[in-house]
């Protein structure tokens, strides 16, 4: 059997979503037997190949999520968005409806134990939206697995399902937004 | 003798004046609703319980109970536009559950759930919403606000204080306090009263009492929402 190939990325996430994807713990072996990861944080691949399945977690809060987005989409021939956050915005979302200066003001200038702070300003730094967005906002996504973040269980009935060609579905206790 | 409809084929019991959705409840049948409560007058606002009655579509909440009317609730057209008009509602206000404390808790996602939503699907408002810190007990979040009116219905009719309306039309509908102020604070709103427990979702809350129970042990984590009896709408057996 050929392996399933699989790669996943973080946006505007915090990596709670990929730290939910590791507690499926034991099971994590049986995975590896039908996945082969490419680009992952498992890995250290830059750029995703072609793959089966992609999995993004986190919104669209930069020109450079929008890029890796875009590789995503272009590569997997199944995108999944994982999480609060690539579904709805999520937490980061949270500053839609502040300015953005505002923003990086309260957060480099005065945030609590900061001294002369200073706003980051370096070329290779990507460019910053004024707002959050979901991923669907910016390409097609074929399967949504809500929770921040779902449970490994959800992940794992997930995967499982999509691997072996099912319809993904989730049981009423997998199923949640927080 | 009773006078009876039926909804999805099954015979349900009514009494002259009784809504659809008023004998359905008696007769333990779930219709999706949100707007609805039954201490309160129907309002008939967020369509989540439309049916098909006779072939035309109605809201349950608002119409009456007929002798020999045929209804349709669960069918899969039926719950697509409930799943489409509970996306709206997602995207037009802004619902963040991961950092509200009413989740678990809230009729919103919990019908959400039980309609199989995993996305909000339509492109995100992100609308600009005053929050309403100033009362000493009560937060008013109005990025969490529906328009049910619930609360304007519980102030005015249980309390006597009228202390809420919904002010503008459309999209630029939003809850109102009425103070010459705007403020809560400046209302004789009391934590006690009815309309400060009414809300289906997290626009109004109790101060201090956010996640006392944890996320994963609340209400509607594991009770689908048609499982859980909303207090007073059972009739009591004659
Ligand atoms: S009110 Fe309900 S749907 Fe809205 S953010 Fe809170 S938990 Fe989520
Ligand atoms: S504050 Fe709550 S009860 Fe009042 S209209 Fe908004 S959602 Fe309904
Ligand atoms: S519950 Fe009937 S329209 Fe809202």
């Amino acid at each position: 059997m050929t392996k399933l190939k699989v790669a996943t990325c973080s946006l505007a996430g915090c990596f709670g979503c990929h730290m939910s994807l590791l507690d499926i713990d034991e099971k994590l072996f049986e995975l590896v037997k039908a996945v082969e990861f490419d680009r992952s944080p498992i890995t250290d691949i830059k750029h995703c190949g072609p793959c089966d399945i992609g999995i993004v977690e986190g919104g669209v809060c930069n020109a450079e999520n929008v890029h890796v987005l875009k590789e995503f989409r272009r590569n997997c021939r199944i995108l999944v968005a994982m999480g609060a956050c690539a579904i709805t915005g999520g937490i980061p979302a949270l500053r839609n409806n502040v300015d953005l200066w505002d923003c990086f003001q309260e957060v480099y200038h005065y945030g609590i134990g900061l001294e002369k702070g200073q706003i980051p300003n370096d070329p290779e730094l990507p460019l910053p939206f004024d707002r959050v967005h979901p991923i669907n906002e910016v390409v097609r996504i074929d399967y949504f697995l809500p929770g921040c973040p779902p449970p490994a269980d959800a992940i794992w009935k997930f995967l499982t399902d999509l691997a072996a060609g099912r319809e993904p579905k989730l049981d009423y206790d997998m199923l949640h937004y927080d | 003798m009773t006078k009876t409809f039926t909804l999805d084929g099954k015979v349900i019991p009514f009494e002259e004046g009784e809504t659809i959705m008023e004998a359905a409840a008696a007769a333990g049948v779930y219709i999706p609703h949100l707007c609805h409560h039954p201490e309160f007058k129907p309002h008939g606002s967020c369509k989540l319980c439309t049916v098909n009655i006779g072939g035309r579509l109605g809201a349950a909440c608002t119409n009456r109970a007929a002798e020999g009317m045929k209804v349709e609730s669960e069918t899969e057209a039926l719950n697509a536009d409930r799943r489409a008009l509970t996306q709206m509602l997602f995207v037009e206000g802004n619902h963040i559950c991961p950092s509200c404390e009413k989740s678990g808790n809230c009729q919103l996602q919990a019908v959400a759930y039980h309609l199989g939503m995993l996305t909000p699907h339509f492109t995100h408002f992100y609308p600009a919403r005053d929050v309403d810190a100033s009362h000493p007990d009560v937060l008013l979040e109005r990025n969490r606000c529906i328009l049910c009116e619930l609360c304007v219905r519980a102030s005015r009719d249980v309390d006597g204080k009228n202390v809420f309306g919904i002010g503008g039309r459309g999209i630029k509908a939003r809850l109102i306090v009425n103070s010459a102020s705007g403020r809560l604070a400046d209302t004789d709103m009391s934590v006690t009263d009815r309309a400060a427990e009414v809300c289906p979702t997290g626009a109004i809350i109790r101060k201090r009492h956010g996640f006392t129970v944890p996320i994963g042990q609340r209400l509607y984590d594991h009770h689908d929402i048609a499982e859980v009896p909303v207090a007073g709408m059972e009739r009591p057996k004659k």
